[in-house]
Parts: C-alpha cells; sequence; structure tokens
C-alpha cells in the first residue's frame, strides 16, 4: 500500500478549484474519485496522457477537480465527445465519467453503440439509482418499490442492470464495484483503463440525500453498509441459489474477452485508404 | 526498542484493544500510526468513524470526527481509502530514540 493515501491524490487534484468539492457530505463520487486516481499513479500515466470527460449530473463534476485534460460535456453526449478525442487522438487515454442517468437514459443509444463498436474507452458509470442533482426523480436503475419524487407510492418499473446490458452490448471489459469495496474497485479501474477495448466499470454507489432519505437510509453510513450487505463476488454468486440472490448484485469482473478494437481497425482503414489512392488508377 | 514505554499509557476506552496487545509486548514493537484531519475540507459526514476496526476514531457533539485513542490504530487506512474529501490522512509514527515527542 503507497505511503499516505491523500498526499498522493492531492498532487493530482486542481487547487486552484473550489475546495471541499461540491458533492454533499458523505458522497461516493469522492471515494470513487479517489480510486481513480490512485489507480492512475499506479499505472504511471501522465497528466497530459489522460482525458477525463464527463456528462451532466452529480458525477460530471469530477473533471472539475482533477489535474488531466478535461472536458465537461453536454447531457448523456460524454461518450460521443470521448469519440471524437479517441478518433482524433488515439495515443490518449480517455475516460468517460457518467451518472446512471447519463449513461442509461438520456445517453442509453450512445452508450450500447460505443460498446456495439468496441471503441478503445474507459466509461466509469456511477450508479446511484437516482437523478440525485435534479432532485431526485426515479431513473432507469431505481429499484422496483423504492419511492422517489416522481414515485412517491413506490416504483413500478423494473430496474436496468448496467454492468449486464454491458456485457450484452459488446463490451469488451465489464466490472462492477461498490464505494465499500474501494482497493477491489481501484484494481477495477486500472484494469478497465489498461484493457484495450471499450471497458465498462459500473460502480454501486449512495446517494443518502435523495434516495436515501426516502427509503429509510438517510445517511452516507447506513447506505455504505447496505452496498456491503448486499454486494456479493462473482465467485461466490455461482455457489448461491437464484433466490438467495434476488436483491443482491454481483462485484467483479463480469466479462473480459478479446475483441478487434475500432481503433485499430480505423487506422487499418485509413492506411489501406491511402495505400490505394497512391497507386495509379487504371 | 522505543515504543513500549508510550505502548503502556492507558487511554480512553481502549481496555479491550490493549489487552489483546500487550500480551506480545516482548515481541517486535508495533508500529503505531498518526491521524491527521484535515479540518478545512472535512464535512462531518461520519464514514470514518462509523467503520474504524478499533474505534480509534469518534464524533464529538457537533458530529465532527474526533481521534480518541490514536496509539489503538491498526493502520488499515479504511477512513484514508473512503473519505470522499481526502480530508484525513495516516502516517505511520517514527519516534526517534531518547526524544520525547509528542
Amino acid at each position: 500500500m503507497p505511503e499516505e493515501v491523500t498526499k498522493l491524490i492531492h498532487k493530482y487534484l486542481r487547487h486552484d478549484k473550489k475546495f471541499p468539492h461540491v458533492w454533499c457530505p458523505g458522497c461516493g463520487n469522492g471515494i470513487v474519485l479517489g480510486a481513480l486516481i490512485r489507480a492512475i499513479d499506479r499505472l504511471g500515466l501522465a497528466k497530459d496522457e489522460i482525458v477525463l470527460a464527463s456528462g451532466i449530473g452529480c458525477a460530471g463534476r469530477m473533471p472539475v477537480y482533477v489535474d488531466f485534460n478535461t472536458l465537461h460535456t453536454t447531457h448523456g453526449r460524454a461518450l460521443t465527445f470521448a469519440t471524437g478525442i479517441k478518433l482524433a487522438k488515439p495515443s490518449l487515454t480517455v475516460i468517460i465519467v457518467m451518472g446512471d442517468g447519463d449513461a442509461t437514459a438520456i445517453g442509453g443509444n450512445h452508450f450500447i453503440h460505443a460498446a456495439r463498436r468496441n471503441l478503445n474507452l474507459t466509461a466509469i458509470i456511477i450508479n446511484n439509482q437516482i437523478y440525485g442533482m435534479t432532485g431526485g426523480q426515479h431513473s432507469p436503475t431505481t429499484p422496483y418499490g423504492c419511492n422517489t419524487t416522481t414515485s412517491p407510492y413506490g416504483h413500478i418499473e423494473q430496474a436496468f442492470s448496467i454492468a449486464e446490458l454491458a456485457v450484452a452490448a459488446g463490451a469488451a471489459f465489464v466490472a462492477r464495484g461498490t464505494v465499500y469495496h474501494a482497493q477491489l474497485l481501484e484494481g477495477l479501474l486500472e484494469k478497465g483503463i489498461q484493457k484495450s477495448g471499450f471497458s465498462v466499470v459500473e460502480v454501486m454507489s449512495n446517494c443518502h440525500i435523495q434516495f436515501g432519505r426516502r427509503n429509510k437510509m438517510g445517511d452516507p453510513v447506513t447506505m455504505i453498509k447496505w452496498l456491503k450487505h448486499h454486494a456479493v463476488t462473482i465467485e461466490k454468486a455461482g455457489k448461491m441459489t437464484h433466490d438467495s440472490m434476488k436483491d443482491k448484485f454481483t462485484i467483479g469482473i463480469l466479462a473480459d474477452v478479446e475483441k478487434p478494437v475500432y481503433t485499430e481497425e480505423y487506422q487499418k482503414i485509413r492506411e489501406e485508404a491511402k495505400r490505394s489512392a497512391k497507386e495509379p488508377k487504371r | 526498542m522505543n515504543d513500549p514505554k508510550k505502548r503502556t499509557q492507558p487511554g480512553p476506552g481502549t481496555k479491550k484493544t490493549k489487552s489483546a496487545h500487550e500480551s506480545g509486548a516482548s515481541k517486535k514493537p508495533r508500529k503505531l500510526f498518526d491521524q491527521i484531519i484535515f479540518r478545512d475540507w472535512c464535512k462531518s459526514c461520519g464514514i470514518c468513524s462509523a467503520f474504524c476496526p478499533e474505534n480509534v476514531i469518534g464524533r464529538d457533539q457537533s458530529g465532527a470526527p474526533m481521534i480518541e485513542c490514536p496509539d489503538n490504530c491498526i493502520g488499515c487506512r479504511f477512513c484514508e481509502l473512503h473519505c470522499p474529501d481526502f480530508a484525513i490522512t495516516i502516517k505511520e509514527r517514527h519516534t526517534a530514540p531518547g526524544r520525547n515527542r509528542s
């Protein structure tokens, strides 16, 4: 373990921005930011080699605080901007931070098609099961029966499972972590960034202000304990029955496959086109 | 070598854990840690005090974290890894021999 973790994190923060950050006390976004910085530090990447893009929402504030190349884009379109960056300059490491509503509701189409294309990007999706910033409306990942501002008598829709959606859409690397398992999350992020191909890391986070207060979990500690008790490692989940897994979710690496990467294929096509253009026409 | 003097000092709420550590006093000295809280960034969310395995961190009346028994810290760094505001640091305590450090 590195000596003085906080000191390491401070190396990557923009100290000219207003601190402490804008997130609520105990918000999981800060824990994810810490894990991301530690993962990047472990990989030894230079600050200028990294692009951190984000959409709108609580998670969208993350690039503001870190000293990388950062981009704060429109709602749900973080992946499209990131696609442009990656194709224009494939040498950059592009990381996208999105919330659950940002990635699967407004940007749902972009998300599944980025996964299908297998672009060499790393998407971090912070899943707090609600639209936290706009006042607690239900999102595609709000579990059945939960109370939100727009579902005061209980939510009647079924929730998305983002990680399984990404597996089905064809992402090369899919993992799920929680803010409680910070060290596991750090490892997953490290593997996700290293992986050549579209990697999705879903992070189960806490929104005790909007989600917790309406569902009898009004403080961060209760919500993080909830995450602790409902997370099951993928190895353990294989031994459990379907009924005992009912209200639980799996954590760990859900998919890790080798596929042709879009950015590499695109380079090949460019070279092919250049060569054929030089050849004399018959 | 120089640590046992410090270790035997009684602290508040340390009865349980102290006896366990003292049994192995003849072995090499246990590592000690300092906890530094950066008050300007702390939002008093309570994560560090709730999850501390040795109850080193408590909370005062306003809910802000308070170091209760620094010598009990085992250096697991759970608080440091889970502080959303990067407001706590765990530092290994290096005491020079023959020097009285606070």
